[in-house]
């Protein structure tokens, strides 16, 4: 995903005088982004973009405001995941892989994937995860399994999962087992791929 | 039937009313920011508040298929607290959000002078943001109360239209409806109202401008008041049409002047994975 293509994505959008203004604005005026941010929302809209799949028009607005500030993009990042709504919140993570910023928003990671919002826990397992640590991701993955986010929504869900995330998978089965409940379709599929983890992995352990 | 209860406090709720009142046919809800019961000491806990009636409360409301906005205010009891009143500082943030419908709910508790410049600075903010304004009325000493609020409107240049007086009984109703303000009857088990004598009210009075409202909090309260009064107007002889414009058109008409209010997809799932995280994230 580039900004390139989120902005072709956006140009069907019923105000795309307003999104080019207002990108223009924060290229000169970062200072005026907390505003833009939470109306993009409403000038923009809601719902899904036909492609790229997975994309709010909502959240591919708000991405573009963020990668296109001259700099400061991880502490404007933080602030405006701080002071956001839950909407707000899920595009700034969306956003996180596309800034230049290194590992710096790995707290904001963190803070999404201990709340019970899905949307949140969701949109903190794309790309930019490849800089959680080990035992975080296994854990966030874990909640997925457990509240039913579907598994699509890991980014590098196979490369990344190892025997340790097996066992916990494994042992969550023999709970829901116990309990006479199912475990989601996807999960039972990814630990009859990973074996049932009593032969721990090496894979990128933490 | 279907329902939007424009004034009740869900963080004071549980998830059981959630099914409850999604049984009962309620859509869509306002939460206002209101007194939590226990006073508060400092700004940092109200963050905590406001950010969960912008993000975790109506992810909740989501599960349950109920769309769920908010009003953002420092409250008039809390606005006589020196500690509190820095609150004011933060609403501009607030009152950017998609989410929030109003300002309120602002007006009077005892009526002090703190109170005064809270009502008045957040009318304000109403006027520059461009929203509606909550109103309560106070408790004690009610009809003077309701004199003083009209007279703090009026002064206020709001467009009176954009403006709904809450908690109205049969004494102060007359009050209200000589202006162009809305009026909100809350309907309590005992106290405020009751579905009978609103009843009596809409008949006197008619459904135009009217708004009602369970205002079911912490307190001794019922969410599914707003189906009872629904139904004692059908059993009075109301109409259907008479129903739903006071229990859905009137309550969308009032905080639809927000621009904010969002009611698209009602019937699906709000959330992209509904139903599963409370449901299952406390077994």
């Amino acid at each position: 995903m580039t900004p390139d293509q989120l902005r072709a994505a956006l140009r069907g959008v019923p105000d795309p005088q307003w999104l080019d203004a207002a990108l223009r604005r924060v290229a000169t005026d970062p200072a005026a982004i907390p505003r833009l941010f939470a109306l993009a929302a409403r000038r923009c809209g809601r719902g899904p973009l036909p492609d790229p799949p997975g994309w709010t028009v909502d959240e591919a607005a708000r991405t573009l405001l963020l990668t296109g500030l001259p700099a400061d993009h991880a502490a404007t990042a933080e602030a405006l995941y701080r002071h956001g709504d839950a909407a707000e919140k899920r595009a700034v993570l969306r956003a996180l892989p596309l800034l230049p910023i290194g590992a710096e928003c790995v707290p904001l990671l963190h803070d999404a994937i201990r709340t019970n919002d899905t949307r949140l826990v969701a949109a903190a397992l794309g790309p930019y995860a490849r800089h959680l640590e080990q035992p975080a991701w296994r854990h966030a993955v874990l909640k997925c399994v457990f509240t039913g986010v579907p598994l699509a929504v890991v980014d590098d869900l196979d490369g990344r999962a190892d025997g340790e995330l097996a066992a916990m998978l494994a042992a969550l089965a023999a709970e829901r087992h116990a309990a006479g409940r199912a475990m989601p379709a996807d999960a039972t599929a990814l630990l009859d791929r990973l074996g049932d983890g009593s032969h721990p992995t090496t894979a990128r352990e933490a | 039937m279907r329902i939007f209860d424009p004034h009740i406090h869900m963080t004071s709720r549980t998830t059981d009313d959630y099914e409850r009142m999604a049984a009962a046919g309620v859509r869509a809800v306002v939460e206002p920011a209101f007194w939590l019961g226990q006073p508060r000491t400092s700004v940092d806990t109200f963050v905590d508040y406001f950010d969960s009636l912008i993000g975790w409360e109506p992810f909740r409301a989501g599960q349950f298929g109920v769309r769920h906005h908010a009003t953002v205010a420092l409250n008039p009891k809390e606005a006589n607290d020196p500690r509190c009143r820095p609150v004011l500082d933060l609403l501009p943030r607030y009152l950017d959000k998609d989410g929030v419908v109003a300002v309120g709910e602002i007006g009077y508790d005892s009526m002090t002078p703190a109170e005064d410049a809270a009502f008045a600075g957040q009318l304000a903010l109403a006027v520059a943001h461009d929203l509606p304004a909550l109103v309560h009325t106070p408790h004690r000493d009610k009809a003077r109360g309701v004199e003083r609020t009209l007279a703090v409107v009026a002064e206020s240049g709001i467009d009176h239209g954009r403006v709904l007086v809450d908690h109205l009984n049969e004494v102060t109703v007359k009050l209200v409806r000589d202006t162009r303000c809305w009026l909100g009857f809350s309907i309590y088990p005992e106290t405020k109202m009751s579905p009978p004598r609103m009843v009596e009210l809409l008949r006197t009075y008619g459904t135009e401008r009217m708004l009602v409202n369970s205002a079911a909090d912490w307190g001794r309260s019922d969410p599914l008041l707003t189906r009872a009064t629904g139904e004692a107007m059908l059993l009075a002889g109301f109409t259907e049409d008479d129903v739903d414009r006071v229990l859905w058109r009137n309550p969308v008409e009032f905080y639809g002047q927000s621009g904010r209010l969002d009611l698209t997809d009602l019937e699906g799932a709000a959330a992209t994975f509904a139903g599963n995280s409370i449901l299952r994230g406390g077994e």
